[in-house]
């Protein structure tokens, strides 16, 4: 409970009616092991939304379905407009308006800190170089490192490596951005580097779906909580009723285990 | 004693302390002749041996190398100046050079492989140093049709009409860029097949018949010493590394074909010594391939040379490719890039450059192996030393000869050597 309870402008952040990402009766299985079961969602553009849950509750493994990093085997997922299903077209679409920012940043450490970023924008939008290098220090400069532009990765702290990884995703203009546990892999002093550049993006309204379990980043950031266990959604709120309110025992216990100390 | 305590612990430095030089023991050649030579007296005998050991080696060798012959004819005439004296007779280099590098190619012709190699090298420097004009990379594009033209001589049409089936192939390529990647890949192959085998032949007879255009042709048999171990070493080297590459991806491959294929080629090929395929490519090929057929004995055997070294790079380049950690391909997927991109922008750069010191092991054995062809009737370096010696002027002399050959392609294989090194250098960015 130590991070952010910075005050965040929520004006800026509201929920339109139109429906970023659909999610119905999706099902997934690793062979015979049942991960996801019977997952239904419904995200608006411009929402915030935490999910959060024990280790091996599924939550990382339903982001990742979101752009098709995991293949799910029943149900139906629409990500704005579009359905995800085994047409390549359909996903690299969708992976080119969907961001995702990993738990290990996965920047690609033989190009520069600027190659990272203009990387996508020039093969799969097509972006002339110079223009993809201008936006790529523009977001750069919005996560405050444009001066390690020249720089390697592997030069760069882990906070600096992830808030490049959020400005790699944010180059390709993305509607929708994914982040899979974003500070688990960071020092404690990097996390508000990082929690802060996320907030500044909710702020600017983007669409977020977030694992984590930053639950100060929840209380001020998200307009809703999901809980999963098993595999499944337990129980979802606005993040002052999950929080002060929970209905279920196991989301009970898990925020006690969780806020205890 | 509580009192001690309460002294001790609390603590606040007030003054930082500058840096200093470590004591002058621990510094220079003094350190690192007692850290590495005398360290211990296990060290300092096993020093004091391995001096010995040169001393007498020198000791012995000097004299042969300082009594070196150089104008002789024969070896009888080299004994009678040696006068009893031990010492080489590098005479029977410098008499033989031009054939241990030529073969018996017409020595008229000799500037036609030396402007070859010397254009190889202006290929061959955009691939290998970033500091070359990229533009470079165009003739690197012609080359191999220039240098087969420049060695095997001809009519310009046969190496035209073959550049011309890539050409065919591209176009086959772009027409069937509707029908998805498996058909118009597979379209492209055929296209550029039927080209080769079917049509070329009666293309370039009309052609040259029409308009005869050439210089004059050299066949392969008069080619030998190192130029056909540098033509076959560099024409495998070359080949092996892309057809490893997908070799490789193959291998790694979600469709059950492609990947049974490249599996069942890479162990077949690997299993079986390089020589056996050698004897296939000059025996056993000619009865599978349609009577009447001349199909050059050089390019047979670069094909199966390529062929042997494309399984092993393939198997090089998949350890690289499973050292990528998992992210990367995922790094790369949640951009939106597709396969060859990712393989293009991502994947490959990385796994090529943790590859680097297997591709290059791969390459020196390759060119080393080169050396089989002798087997085979081709008269490479070792081959040509042989006949040397089978003439009654030097008939005895061996060291000489096999120290020369050895000699040179330590050369090229230290320089592929060092140039690995460098390039790893070059390319190291992760900053472990």
């Amino acid at each position: 409970m130590e991070t952010t309870n910075t005050a965040v402008n929520r004006s800026q952040m509201t929920v339109s009616d139109e429906v970023a990402i659909q999610i119905t009766n999706m099902n997934k299985w690793y062979g015979a092991f049942h991960v996801l079961r019977d997952i239904d969602m419904t995200v608006h553009r411009g929402e915030r939304i935490v999910i959060c849950g024990p280790s091996g509750s599924g939550k990382s493994t339903l982001i990742r379905c979101i752009n098709r990093l995991e293949e799910h085997q029943k149900g139906q997922i629409i990500v704005d407009g579009t359905e995800l299903s085994s047409d390549l077209k359909n996903i690299d679409k969708v992976r080119s308006e969907v961001g995702m920012v990993f738990q290990h940043f996965n920047l690609f450490p033989h190009l520069t800190i600027l190659e990272n970023c203009t990387l996508a924008p020039i093969w799969v939008r097509k972006v002339p170089k110079r223009e993809a290098e201008e936006t790529a220090m523009h977001f750069l400069e919005k996560v405050k490192i444009p001066e390690q532009a020249h720089k390697y990765p592997g030069q760069l702290s882990g906070g600096q490596q992830q808030r490049v990884a959020i400005a790699r995703s944010l180059c390709m203009k993305p509607r929708i951005m994914l982040f899979d546990e974003p500070t688990s892999a960071l020092d404690p002093e990097m996390i508000k580097e990082v929690l802060d550049t996320m907030i500044q993006l909710a702020e600017e309204g983007m669409t977020m779906l977030c694992v984590t379990h930053e639950m100060g980043f929840a209380q001020a950031v998200a307009n809703r909580v999901i809980f999963m266990d098993q595999g499944q959604i337990v129980e979802q709120n606005e993040p002052y009723e999950f929080f002060n309110n929970p209905q279920s025992d196991r989301t009970k216990l898990f925020l006690s285990q969780i806020l205890g100390h | 004693m509580s009192d001690t305590h309460a002294q001790t612990v609390p603590f606040v430095r007030d003054t930082m302390l500058p840096e200093a030089e470590p004591p002058a023991s621990e510094m220079g050649a003094v350190k690192w002749i007692r850290e590495n030579l005398f360290n211990g007296w296990v060290s300092a005998v096993l020093t004091v041996l391995s001096i010995a050991v040169v001393a007498f080696l020198v000791y012995e060798l000097f004299p042969w190398f300082a009594n070196s012959v150089w104008n002789a004819n024969s070896l009888t005439e080299c004994r009678q100046i040696l006068d009893g004296a031990t010492g080489a007779c590098w005479a029977v280099i410098r008499v033989n050079w031009l054939q241990l590098i030529f073969g018996f190619y017409p020595p008229d012709l000799y500037w036609r492989p030396i402007l070859a190699f010397v254009l190889l090298i202006v290929a061959v420097a955009p691939v290998l140093f970033p500091a070359a004009p990229k533009n470079l990379l165009y003739f690197s594009a012609v080359y191999p049709f220039l240098a087969v033209w420049l060695l095997w001589g001809g009519t310009i049409w046969g190496v035209l009409v073959a550049a011309m089936g890539f050409g065919v192939g591209y176009l086959a390529l772009r027409l069937l860029g509707s029908f998805g990647t498996l058909i118009q890949t597979g379209g492209a192959v055929i296209a550029a097949l039927v080209w080769w085998i079917l049509l070329a032949a009666p293309i370039i007879d009309v052609l040259s018949a029409a308009l005869p255009i050439g210089i004059e042709a050299v066949p392969s048999r008069e080619f030998g010493g190192f130029m056909i171990s540098i033509i076959i070493g560099v024409a495998g080297i070359a080949l092996s590394l892309p057809l490893g590459i997908l070799l490789a991806l193959g291998r790694q491959s979600n469709m059950p074909l492609i990947k049974g294929v490249s599996v069942v080629f890479i162990e077949f090929i690997r299993g079986v010594p390089l020589i056996t395929l050698l004897f296939t490519a000059s025996l056993l090929l000619n009865y599978f391939l349609p009577p009447g057929t001349n199909f050059d004995l050089i390019l047979r055997v670069i094909i199966m040379v390529t062929l042997f070294a494309t399984a092993y790079m393939a198997e090089v380049i998949r350890g690289g490719l499973a050292a990528l950690p998992r992210g990367q391909y995922e790094g790369a997927d949640a951009l939106g890039l597709d396969y060859w991109k990712a393989q293009r922008l991502i994947i490959m750069p990385q796994a090529l450059k943790i590859s680097i010191p297997g591709i290059v092991n791969t390459f020196i054995g390759l060119f080393k192996d080169t050396t089989l062809v002798v087997f085979i009737g081709l008269l490479d370096p070792i081959g040509r030393a042989s006949a040397i010696r089978a003439t009654s002027d030097w008939q005895g002399i061996y060291w000489e000869l096999f120290i020369f050959i050895g000699a040179v392609f330590w050369v090229f294989c230290f320089g592929m050597s060092r140039y690995s090194m460098y390039l790893e250098r070059r390319l190291q960015t992760d900053h472990r």
